[in-house]
């Protein structure tokens, strides 16, 4: 890699919200194996960089909303861990009182506005969050993460052609990593690579080849958020990764014949987290400041964990208190 | 609307109306149904900034049957937002919006095309206050159009509200007169849930007394009585009100006593009102809009034996016919619950 434009905080910052992210789904692959999680949690392990880098340009008041495959956003949007495993455990003290669980998983509080599972349906929330902000010129943007399963739905044709009919600062960001459940991509869609598909509804475009290198995620969405701010309009990009476990649960799924453990190793030694740490190992930020930080994040994980353990179930009544 | 108990009826409410403001001056005037809904969504957009419209064709000439022109005349296509065809996206534009602090009202001409969208208002609006742990909250009005002319057939006729109020998270309303249909879009515009208002196009003509006042009406039902002397109940709902009326005008003629309920809400629905009204007659027929599959008329009657009311003649239901709407004028008039339907199923019980 090239000696660094970045400043060390932000190389400091941008692993550790990834390693956050990676320690606390791994204390839930563990929660889960334990028996505490009653609930089809859909691991993020291997997209880590997409969430980071995106949610790096971003302010604190705009706004994002994210699939199933939430826990990432959650967490790098600034999610509070506590009550993100609280939630995944059903608490009371969970960041939606565990009425969404780990697919409504989402906080407004920190601009995480909704988590919705139904494939692409969460897309046109970030339009009309978009569209709130332009008519009460609030200057803030709306960012709506999805998969490229996501792009085969009505919904998110018509997201894009309204924001850009409309002129609304809607950042489209598609985690295309190959697979919608088990079915490939070209057995979706007439091509694995998605943009050239949306350029023409007059919106930017941007492909980053490798949605594991976070600085390439950070730099395409510095770009995208400066569009989107300033001229009002929408930006779609592209960034390939590739989800490591199974589509949902907490192990690996190679034996079901659906993908190659072959291709999967690829994607393992283009591990988003390894590729940073690399990097700024290359770029002189001291081994000792690293490992600093690391340990800072298992204890805050750990931290969480009991936070959350130790947390009240509801009671029968939560049932209809709304 | 036949005139007699029913405008005493409405006199009663604005004089309570009145009372219940002060006693500031009122000014009633007689309006159409669609100018009075008309009126609403434009008093509504002058009072509250954060309410806008949008919809396929809101700025069009004809304006949604004349709903939105005077508010896009006075408020510009910035609030009164002219949509492409996109039902589905269209409700969940409304709702983010509803979600960064806007109170959207989205129109759709006819019911039958809310079916495109009930992944966003099924599955999104009706379920993110409550799975948000009571954090968002989601006013957003969907206002529609139920139909029943002649010629326009099996996909532009539908009644939803039945298939619509299954869902906890989501109010349903149906305004039968111009009276209720303003005050409906007002509160239901002032609702922090989802609301679905569904007009009725045979009603868009008709006139009744409409105070010139902002005001709002409770999601409850309207009961016409005849002071505890009735001999049966007659609940209707949206267009067959005004059947119901006629039936009761000629229920009179052989000294049977009907008192009408205008359901006017289906969900919540005010079983109460219902309720104590059979509890003294006995008898109830549920006059629906819809089909009978799964209906209004089910879940009153359900509730009604669930409160151990008693009856002293089986209940009936009137209906659409249990086929899709033929499109012939010469299949229709079997189609659609009459006046005559009605007085037919109360002498039966005689």
């Amino acid at each position: 890699m090239m000696q660094s434009d970045y400043s060390p905080d932000l190389l400091k910052k941008l692993y550790g919200d990834m390693l956050r992210i990676r320690r606390t789904e791994e204390k839930l692959i563990e929660l889960f194996k334990a028996g505490h999680i009653k609930a089809p949690v859909h691991l993020s392990i291997g997209q880590e960089a997409v969430a980071v880098g995106v949610m790096a340009a971003l302010q604190s008041q705009d706004k994002i909303v994210s699939t199933h495959r939430c826990h990432g956003h959650y967490l790098a949007k600034g999610g509070d861990i506590g009550k993100m495993i609280a939630e995944i455990l059903g608490k009371t003290t969970g960041c939606c009182h565990g009425r969404g669980g780990t697919m409504h998983l989402f906080d407004d509080k920190v601009g995480h506005v909704v988590s919705a599972p139904l494939v692409g349906a969460s897309i046109s929330f970030a339009v009309g969050i978009a569209l709130a902000s332009k008519m009460k010129k609030e200057n803030k943007i709306a960012v709506a993460f999805f998969g490229d399963g996501a792009v085969e739905e009505g919904i998110f044709w018509e997201s894009l052609n309204f924001s850009s009919v409309h002129g609304l600062p809607v950042i489209f960001v598609c985690e295309n990593n190959l697979y919608a459940t088990h079915s490939y991509i070209l057995n979706r869609q007439p091509a694995d690579e998605i943009v050239s598909r949306i350029s023409s509804h007059n919106v930017k475009t941007f492909r980053v080849e490798n949605g594991n290198n976070v600085l390439a995620v950070f730099e395409i969405a510095e770009e995208a958020v400066y569009e989107a701010r300033t001229f009002n309009n929408p930006v779609f990009i592209e960034a390939c990764t590739y989800r490591l476990k199974e589509h949902w649960g907490v192990g690996e799924d190679w034996d079901l014949g659906y993908r190659s453990r072959e291709e999967g190793e690829k994607w393992m030694n283009n591990c988003p987290i390894n590729n940073l740490r690399n990097f700024m190992e290359e770029n002189g930020i001291p081994e000792q400041e690293i490992k600093y930080l690391e340990g800072l994040i298992e204890l805050s994980v750990e931290h969480a964990t009991r936070f959350a353990l130790n947390s009240p179930a509801p009671a029968d009544s939560e049932l209809f208190n709304e | 609307m036949p005139q007699g108990l029913h405008s005493i009826v409405r006199h009663q409410q604005i004089a309570s109306f009145l009372m219940n403001n002060d006693k500031r001056l009122v000014t009633v005037r007689k309006l159409k149904y669609k100018e009075a809904a008309t009126e609403a969504l434009l008093q509504a957009m002058e009072r509250d900034p954060s309410i806008f419209l949008l919809g396929e064709g809101v700025d069009n000439i004809r304006g949604v049957y004349g709903h939105t022109l005077p508010a896009y005349e006075k408020f510009g296509p910035s609030r009164v937002i002219d949509t492409p065809l996109s039902e589905n996206g269209l409700t969940g534009f409304a709702v983010g919006a509803a979600l960064n602090g806007m109170r959207p009202v989205l129109i759709h001409q006819r019911n039958d095309f809310m079916l495109l969208t009930m992944d966003q208002m099924m599955n999104q609006a009706a379920k993110l206050r409550y799975i948000s742990g009571g954090y968002h909250k989601v006013p957003i009005v969907i206002l529609s159009f139920v139909a029943r002319k002649a010629g326009e057939g099996a996909q532009h006729t539908h009644s939803l509200q039945s298939v619509f109020a299954h869902f906890p998270g989501i109010k349903v309303v149906m305004p039968s007169n111009a009276y209720s249909v303003k005050g409906s879009i007002l509160a239901a515009i002032e609702d922090d849930d989802p609301v679905i208002v569904l007009e009725h196009c045979a009603l868009l003509e008709e006139s009744d007394f409409v105070p010139e006042e902002y005001y709002t009406l409770p999601f409850k039902s309207e009961i016409f009585n005849c002071d505890g002397l009735s001999d049966v109940t007659i609940v209707a709902v949206s267009a067959t009100v005004a059947n119901a009326f006629e039936a009761r005008n000629e229920l009179i003629k052989k000294n049977i006593f009907a008192e009408v309920i205008d359901i006017h809400s289906i969900n919540p629905l005010d079983i109460d009102a219902i309720a104590s009204s059979v509890s003294i007659t006995g008898r109830l027929v549920v006059v629906d809009t819809g089909w009978q599959m799964c209906g209004i008329g089910g879940e009153i009657i359900s509730r009604l034996i669930e409160k151990s009311v008693h009856f002293v003649s089986p209940p009936k239901r009137i209906n659409m016919a249990p086929v899709p709407c033929p499109a012939s004028h010469h299949l229709l008039k079997n189609y659609h619950p009459t006046t005559e339907n009605i007085i037919n199923a109360v002498l039966e019980m005689f």
